[in-house]
């Protein structure tokens, strides 16, 4: 555990050692089964996760955990507190949980969370879950990266449920509303159906379970829902993911790169696209292929 | 960042034993995420075991102790804990209400540093930062660049 916990730390680092990690752990074929959860702040996350850990303990699974936390803007730290829910398994051999900062990655998880997965993977952990940061409408990597995608919600979370409208519920393979013994729970369940009916073209049915995370209520049709998903996935199918995601990262980090450059590099222009902008002269897509040509990309549009 | 001795350091806040009062612990854990360090942030009571596993799981380089109520006096079975882990190379500090004649005792134990009512912020951030890196390239040494 300790070196599993080491090795973490080294990759989540970056650098040459953290590369020559990441090739010897590509050539393995992942075993563990990755369960995702995500969800808006307050949702109940990390004492669902808590809950489930605990019915996956009573079946003898071995159960790992990755939880992200957001990083200050400002500072770059962290306070890294979800498993301060979790407290209950921290002495089981059987549970291992690994609180990690966004470190200013966008998303919903870190940078290297594939690398992450696949080191916990190779250090024989059964199941493989991973909690993202409070998240709404474009933390959606979690579905790159998970087997199952659980979006968990609550009741009284005010207009929660229409942010997740165009976000993460169309992520989502298992809709849980949580704190289902709070008022207006059903009423919540009630919406989100009717979300879910008005979807066309999804090709499979989501379940809504309600949950009481604080009494293990609904998390055992919880876990068989998730077994239903998991049970789906194939080899190819985490290719697929995987490459998507990877895609999506590089087109990300490329993006900073530009940022970055124009910011250093060509600022007059930047001045003057900038008021272009504001004046209504050009919208700001042209802005951007002007600003883009102007350090030498010719964008594709 | 270019590898695992760049990024920030990371901190176990925590505290043990029977005593509840946690607002210490709480400034203390969001001026350290301030400074740009990680917080591993727990509620009270902890015991000594859970710590250890917290330390080990989450690969911190320091722990913080806040202590108010005679908690201080279990530091050391927490010390000895942590040499039988193997997690010597992470750094202890302690925060909160030391007698003074028990100081000696704390720092024999292998406590890095410990500090009282009146403890400048500066003074804290400096010397857990300071303790962090020394204990990152402690545990990371091997891997030689």
């Amino acid at each position: 555990m300790a070196a599993l916990s080491r090795v973490l730390s080294v990759i989540d680092g970056g650098g040459p050692v953290a590369q020559r990690l990441v090739r010897a752990l590509h050539q393995l074929e992942r075993q563990a089964v990755v369960v995702g959860f995500t969800g808006p702040p307050g949702a109940g996350k990390s004492t669902l996760i808590n809950a489930y850990i605990r019915h996956l303990r009573q079946l003898g699974t071995s159960v790992a955990a990755l939880a992200v936390d957001p990083s200050s803007p400002k500072s770059g730290g962290a306070i890294l507190g979800d498993r301060a829910r979790m407290g209950e398994h921290v002495t089981d051999s059987g549970v291992f949980v690994r609180s990690l900062s966004a470190r200013g990655h966008l998303g919903g998880l870190t940078l290297n969370i594939h690398a992450l997965v696949h080191a916990v993977d190779a250090a024989g952990w059964d199941v493989i879950i991973l909690e993202t940061v409070g998240a709404g409408q474009s933390e959606v990597e979690i579905c790159r990266v998970a087997d199952a995608s659980v979006v968990v919600n609550s009741p009284g979370l005010g207009d929660e449920v229409q942010a997740m409208k165009a976000g993460i519920l169309e992520i989502a393979d298992i809709l849980v509303v949580n704190k289902a013994d709070l008022p207006g729970a059903a009423n919540t369940v009630q919406q989100l159906t009717g979300m879910l009916a008005l979807r066309s073209g999804v090709g499979r049915d989501v379940p809504v379970i309600t949950t009481t995370a604080t009494s293990g209520d609904g998390v055992e049709a919880m876990a068989y829902a998730i077994g239903e998903v998991t049970s789906q996935a194939t080899p190819t199918g985490r290719a697929v993911r995987a490459r998507a995601h990877a895609a999506d990262l590089i087109a990300d980090a490329a993006a900073n790169q530009v940022r970055a450059l124009m910011g250093n590099t060509v600022n007059d222009r930047l001045d003057e696209l900038t008021q272009a902008v504001l004046s209504g002269e050009l919208d700001v897509t042209q802005a951007a292929e002007k600003a883009l040509r102007s350090i030498g990309i010719e964008s594709p549009t | 960042m270019d590898d695992v001795l760049s990024t920030p350091g990371r901190v176990l806040v925590t505290k043990i034993g029977l005593d509840g009062h946690d607002r210490g612990s709480r400034i203390v854990a969001a001026f350290l995420r301030d400074a740009g360090m990680e917080v591993i942030y727990t509620p009270p009571w902890q015991s000594i075991d859970a710590v250890v596993a917290l330390a080990r799981q989450e690969d911190v380089d320091v722990i913080g102790l806040s202590t108010l109520a005679t908690d201080h006096l279990i530091i050391p079975d927490l010390m000895d804990a942590l040499q039988e882990a193997g997690l010597e190379d992470v750094k202890v500090v302690v925060g909160g209400i030391v007698p003074n004649p028990e100081h000696d005792m704390l720092h024999d134990a292998g406590v890095a540093a410990i500090f009282g009512p009146g403890a400048a912020r500066e003074a804290i951030v400096d010397s857990v930062g300071q303790l962090a890196a020394t204990a990152r390239e402690a545990k990371f040494e091997s891997l030689g660049g």
